[in-house]
């Protein structure tokens, strides 16, 4: 099933099959006080162990979706269920399994790096006080902050900020990393950075749920992606589909001739264009088509597999560039 | 004796506690590697190991945070110069001061220096220093994290919103409790020092030891703790209606002025002792003999009423809102 993309709003979280994801959500909505509608109907489904890559323009509802998920506001309808947890009934049990970071880090600005996660370590009620210190110290070091331990948090610099913030979700094992903009004023060196910290954390098994507004900053990191436009899903799958399948473009003098080889070798999509002749490639080698138009007698001037890119694709999807601030 | 040994044994006194059974301890400890994972199913994290139970280190957490911050430091700061300005002003004035409208206890205080605690006290309550400071800390608790963008850390965690709240008003009171016992025990130093010491004469003319007016004096500073944590229940409950601190903390001083303002007007003599500082005063009858409790006790009341009422808002706010900072 989860080879195929999923078209959104087919009701997924519906079909029982929580076990094989880590989040999951129905039809989740939420209309401001104020009339505007945030967050329109969303079905949300996070396979387990994937790093699903929530992608959006900014102000197309990925913060609000990523706040009713960690049960910060309330939907106004729908419901959603993390780890198999139903949310928010079950939050105390589902959230220490959740490790997240929210709109950007927000820390205690007198304190030390270290005092913070220890503050945030205190008031967790399942945390073991006896392994907190050897905790800290290693999520610190696992986004490299450890020499800067000790300094204090408005001291950091904001690649020192985001990773702390990045740091707090890696107290203790996690079953799933949720990270709301985490390369957000990133210099492209922090940028690699975050990412190769997806990608350490993912080969634990942990599921990440990463949102963003560049493409570019997470497609590499990324199994799956879920793309929000003006508040809505519109579009949910493996990574690998939404590449889109590629072309096949061929260019000929004799385009009708090439229209019914094509189409007798089963391509779909064959359309004629003057002289160029385009179908879908599909499982099909370009060499062996080649070769059946050359025997069938059609003359092969020119024959390419173009293939859209994914910035394409996502721009078709949203309507509009990725970086509109 | 192997190990093997050693957990065979142990399990053979397996009862369904892990507890030791055995007299000699080298066989009654079961093997650390096993221990864990028998007491905790594996679903379970392996929380509550520490002998201290997670709320207090969640508490003592919130007190280093707000007995750590520079500005409550130095809001204590200030309420302890008061004593040692006003023992060295009166000290100088001795001959001078002590006419009618002047603080009650000011005339006695040239014949003991035990008066003093209650003038600072009774200064510090009229002119705003302890009702500002407990202001600012209350008006903080949840106004200052969501001000921060720790609160979303926090509820995250999760440290539970009910379970939050509890901590802050927690140490809400300890800080009530430590300014007020800071000014009086520093007054009672500063009158050791400034001014003759004995036994004390009481308002209604009999003499007591000097320990038993010290225990009187330490008595007020126990009842202006309890009026300053009722007004800490109200600032809780502004902190959780605003995200900026400021706002909360200038609500609460304005409603206290107010009430002192509305407590002198002889046109709302009916509301009077309905309004929360009220009774701020009304320990009078403690330095009578025998001791008179009716304006004590009615006091407690009082604030006891105001701290269930503001407290029930707070809660009724911090546990519905959408958490949005």
């Amino acid at each position: 099933m989860l080879a195929n993309a999923v078209p959104a709003n087919t009701g997924l979280a519906n079909t029982g099959v929580g076990a094989g994801f880590a989040l999951t959500s129905d039809a989740l909505t939420k209309r401001f006080r104020n009339g505007q509608l945030a967050v329109d109907r969303i079905d949300l489904a996070v396979p387990s162990g994937s790093v699903y890559g929530f992608l959006g323009p900014n102000g197309s509802g990925k913060t609000t979706t990523i706040r009713m998920l960690l049960g910060l506001i309330q939907p106004t309808a729908g419901s959603h269920a993390m780890l198999g947890l139903a949310m928010p009934d079950r939050q105390a049990a589902a959230l220490p399994l959740v490790g997240s970071l929210v709109e950007g880090p927000a820390f205690y600005p007198h304190l030390s790096g270290r005092a913070n996660l220890a503050r945030l370590d205190a008031a967790d009620s399942t945390a073991d006080r006896a392994t907190a210190p050897a905790r800290i110290d290693a999520a610190l070091d696992r986004v490299g902050l450890l020499a800067a331990a000790d300094k204090r948090y408005k001291a950091y610099s904001l690649g020192m900020k985001q990773r702390l913030g990045i740091a707090t979700s890696l107290l203790r094992p996690r079953q799933l990393v949720i990270l709301d903009e985490p390369t957000n004023g990133l210099d492209p060196q922090g940028t690699r950075e975050v990412r190769a910290l997806i990608r350490e954390i993912a080969t634990d098994g942990t599921t990440v749920f990463v949102s963003s507004h560049l493409l570019a900053e997470v497609e590499q990191v990324c199994t799956h992606v879920g793309v929000m436009r003006a508040g809505r899903l519109v579009y949910q799958g493996p990574l690998a589909q939404l590449r889109g399948q590629a072309g096949l473009l061929v260019r000929t003098p004799k385009p009708e001739l090439a229209v019914t080889v094509l189409s007798e070798l089963g391509l779909a999509g064959v359309r004629q264009a003057g002289q160029e002749v385009t179908a879908e490639l599909g499982a099909m080698l370009p060499e062996v088509i080649c070769e059946r138009l050359v025997l069938a007698g059609v003359p092969v001037a020119g024959l390419e597999t173009p293939r859209r890119s994914l910035e394409d694709e996502f721009v078709e999807l949203t309507g509009e560039g990725f970086d509109v601030d | 004796m192997s190990t093997d040994d050693v957990s065979t044994e142990a399990v053979s006194t397996d009862d369904g506690s892990w507890l030791p059974q055995v007299a000699d301890p080298a066989t009654a400890r079961p093997p650390a590697a096993v221990r864990p994972r028998l007491r905790w199913p594996d679903e379970r994290l392996p929380g509550r190991a520490s002998p201290v139970p997670a709320w207090l280190r969640f508490f003592h957490s919130e007190l280093r945070l707000v007995f750590g911050r520079p500005r409550n430091l130095a809001l204590l700061g200030v309420l302890a110069i008061v004593p040692v300005l006003m023992g060295i002003v009166l000290r100088l004035n001795l001959g001078s001061a002590g006419g009618p409208g002047g603080p009650p206890f000011l005339n006695q205080l040239a014949g003991n220096g035990v008066f003093l605690a209650l003038v600072v006290l009774f200064l510090t309550l009229t002119v705003l220093l302890l009702p500002l400071s407990v202001g600012v800390v209350s008006g903080d608790a949840i106004a200052g994290e969501a001000g921060h963008g720790t609160l979303r850390g926090l509820m995250t965690v999760p440290a539970g919103r009910t379970r939050l709240l509890a901590v802050k008003y927690a140490a809400i009171v300890v800080f009530c409790l430590a300014a007020c016992l800071l000014v009086a025990v520093l007054s009672l130093i500063m009158g050791l020092i400034l001014f003759h010491v004995g036994s004390v004469t009481l308002l209604s003319g009999t003499t007591v030891s000097f320990g038993a007016g010290v225990l009187r004096v330490l008595a007020v500073a126990l009842f202006a703790a309890a009026a300053m944590a009722s007004l800490g229940a109200i600032g809780l409950a502004a902190s959780t209606l605003t995200q900026h601190a400021v706002g909360a903390i200038a609500g609460v001083l304005v409603l206290t002025v107010a009430s002192e303002i509305c407590d002198q007007l002889p046109e709302l003599s009916a509301i009077r002792s309905y309004l929360p500082t009220h009774y701020w005063l009304s320990w009078d009858g403690l330095f009578r003999s025998p001791v008179d409790w009716s304006g004590v006790e009615h006091g407690l009341v009082s604030y006891a009423v105001y701290a269930v009422i503001f407290g029930a808002i707070a809660w009724a706010k911090l546990t519905s809102a959408d958490i949005t900072s």
